[in-house]
């Protein structure tokens, strides 16, 4: 049996996640109190922005995560559509929360940033908007997941809506490069090498590493509640089908069912 | 240029929505893992708790659930 096949397993994902969680959320808050001492006591103002740099060492790291789980919430469906894991849609799921508050933050960030430096609070470019479409689909699919009773079936039709979507995390990256847009090109995931120098370049790297542990750990406690909630209403299915006066544990037959 | 009202509220904002995920994960948590003993007191058991009791009952002879 493969890790990939052992981890289908509720129970033995609840076993390892339990014990890989604190090292995980430990990490994380290791990782983020160095990014914020570099962020906000290293790193030198820049020439141009001046202080207002600092902000881009939550707002980067914000939106990159954003893609980042999206692109997690895509792998999960396909997991679920070609090899109908269980814990699939369970992953998608757990993660689509995250996204959208990520993805609030880099929207948020990027506006208290555009504000001094670009004089405006929000523009329609491509960037921008690409973004608030990505968080709109968030919210969206965290609708969808609420208005099917069925979470098996719920998680299908996710699966299909996560895909689909998926086209808009290649025109949020490369949007800056196929129009004109206010929002400067990329500067750090770029062919030719990062831009930045390395005194802004390394606390942006940290805090980077840090969002994403903090994304892990979360991840994995969304994923371990999501769990106990199937847990909790399959059980409650089964204290309604079996009636009053009867155990649950007693076998069903379809002559007890008023 | 300071900006430091800007970056003061772009952090706090950070930790404000960090914080709450955090607190609305442990708390989800918290919450299932409590719904689910209660309904484990009432006697609503997983099947797989149940083949694990039939087993344990058939090796040593006693009773199953």
């Amino acid at each position: 049996m493969t890790p990939f096949t052992r981890l289908a397993n509720p129970s033995i994902f609840l076993a390892l996640s339990r014990r890989a969680q604190p090292f995980v959320a430990a990490g994380a808050a290791c990782a983020f109190a160095l990014g914020l001492y570099l962020a906000l006591f290293i790193a030198p103002p820049d020439y141009q922005q001046g202080d207002s740099v600092r902000i881009m060492f939550v707002h980067v790291p914000s939106a990159w995560l954003a893609m980042f789980c999206y692109g997690v919430m895509a792998i999960s469906a396909l997991g679920t559509l070609i090899w109908k894991h269980p814990l699939a849609d369970v992953s998608a799921k757990a993660a689509a929360p995250i996204g959208a508050a990520f993805t609030f933050l880099a929207l948020i960030t990027g506006s208290i940033w555009g504000k001094p430096m670009w004089g405006t609070w929000w523009e329609w470019d491509a960037r921008m908007t690409s973004v608030l479409v990505l968080f709109i689909m968030y919210l969206g699919l965290i609708a969808l997941w609420r208005a099917i009773e069925d979470p098996i079936r719920a998680g299908r039709i996710a699966a299909i809506l996560i895909l689909v979507g998926f086209i808009n995390i290649p025109i949020i990256k490369f949007s800056v490069d196929w129009w004109n847009t206010l929002h400067q090109p990329a500067s750090v995931i770029r062919l030719g090498g990062p831009t930045i120098h390395s005194s802004l370049l390394w606390p942006l790297v940290v805090m980077a590493v840090a969002f994403t542990l903090i994304f892990l750990s979360l991840h994995l406690s969304a994923m371990r509640a999501e769990i106990y909630r199937r847990r909790v209403r399959t059980a409650q299915l089964l204290r309604a089908a079996s009636g009053p006066g009867r155990s649950p544990l007693a076998p069903f037959s379809r002559e007890a069912v008023p | 240029m300071t900006h430091v009202g800007y970056v003061a509220a772009a952090y706090c904002l950070t930790f404000a929505v960090i914080g709450g995920l955090i607190a609305w994960v442990v708390a989800d948590g918290t919450l299932q893992r409590r719904k689910l003993r209660v309904l484990e007191a009432e006697g609503v058991g997983r099947r797989s708790d149940r083949q694990g009791a039939t087993d344990a009952a058939a090796r040593t002879g006693e009773p199953g659930p």
